[in-house]
């Protein structure tokens, strides 16, 4: 099963819609609850991100029997240098970011310790790419 | 320690989910940044203290599975706040306390630290 949803770039009052309405669907298809909080937790950095730094992203979230994989595009600014952003306390979120509660430079950190398989993809002034999988069960 | 002594040595107030306000709560923890919330393990029947009063301080702990907030400074919590939150099974207290008493009163009644 595929999903897709979109995200505007500054819309913080509809920043982690997409993260709700997937944590719902994992759970009604019976994925264990640790699995849920991890896959949304990442998923709603990410997703955070995109309204933090970009201008507008699609969210594509792929089911399969024994895992799920989320990838988010965004058209934004990009990152001039992935390993420095993943470094936990980078950060170069604006004012009103910091005001929501954003801005700790933890995000990046906290997508890949949630997340099995990691890929960022980016190009500076196009955007960003960044797909995850999880697995339902132990590997 | 229930949500409601707690609300009680605060002098706070249940803004939404009355009706769980007999819940035991096991620890706390107290953060206005979102993605350091997003990092606990943990968190059974914890509850999050913080100043951030947002939509996104809700979101957050939908996200981290976090079912009580308690809200310092006597913030303004927003009708869609308390929907989402509603939506979610949770409860949200409010204090007009700072969040350096609210944390000091409720450490010295006992209740522990997440970590
Ligand atoms: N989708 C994106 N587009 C452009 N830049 C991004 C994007 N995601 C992250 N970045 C850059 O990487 C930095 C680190 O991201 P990270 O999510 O770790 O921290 P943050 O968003 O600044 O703060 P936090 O996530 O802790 O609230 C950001 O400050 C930003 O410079
Ligand atoms: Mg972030």
């Amino acid at each position: 099963m595929d999903f897709t949803y979109h995200v505007e770039g500054g819309d913080f009052t509809n920043a982690g819609s997409t993260s709700s309405q997937v944590k719902r669907m994992l759970k009604k298809i019976g994925v264990s609850p640790e699995i849920v909080k991890k896959t949304v937790v990442a998923l709603y950095e990410a997703e955070v991100n995109i309204v933090a730094h970009a201008y507008r992203g699609d969210i594509f979230v792929s089911l399969e029997d024994d895992r799920v994989t989320i990838v988010l595009s965004d058209e934004g600014p990009g990152i001039p240098d992935i390993d420095r952003a993943m470094q936990k306390g980078y950060s170069t979120a604006s004012p009103k970011v910091r005001e929501m509660g954003f801005g700790a430079g933890m995000g990046l950190p906290n997508i890949k310790n949630n997340s099995d398989i990691l890929n960022i993809k980016s190009e500076v002034g196009k955007g960003t790419t960044i797909e995850f999988t999880n697995f339902f069960f132990a590997q | 320690m229930t949500i409601r002594e707690i609300t009680d040595l605060v002098q706070g107030e249940v803004l939404c989910g009355e009706e769980r306000a007999g819940d035991e709560v096991a620890c706390v923890f107290a953060s206005d940044l979102m993605s350091d919330v997003l990092t606990l393990k943990d968190v059974d029947n914890l509850m999050l203290l913080t100043g951030l009063c947002n939509l996104q301080s809700v979101r957050t702990c939908e996200m981290s599975d976090i079912n009580y907030m308690l809200v310092v400074r006597g913030k303004e919590v927003t009708e869609d706040m308390l929907e989402l939150a509603e939506d979610n099974d949770m409860v949200i207290v409010r204090t007009k306390y700072s969040m350096f008493k609210t944390s000091g009163i409720l450490y010295a009644a006992g209740l522990p630290p997440v970590y």
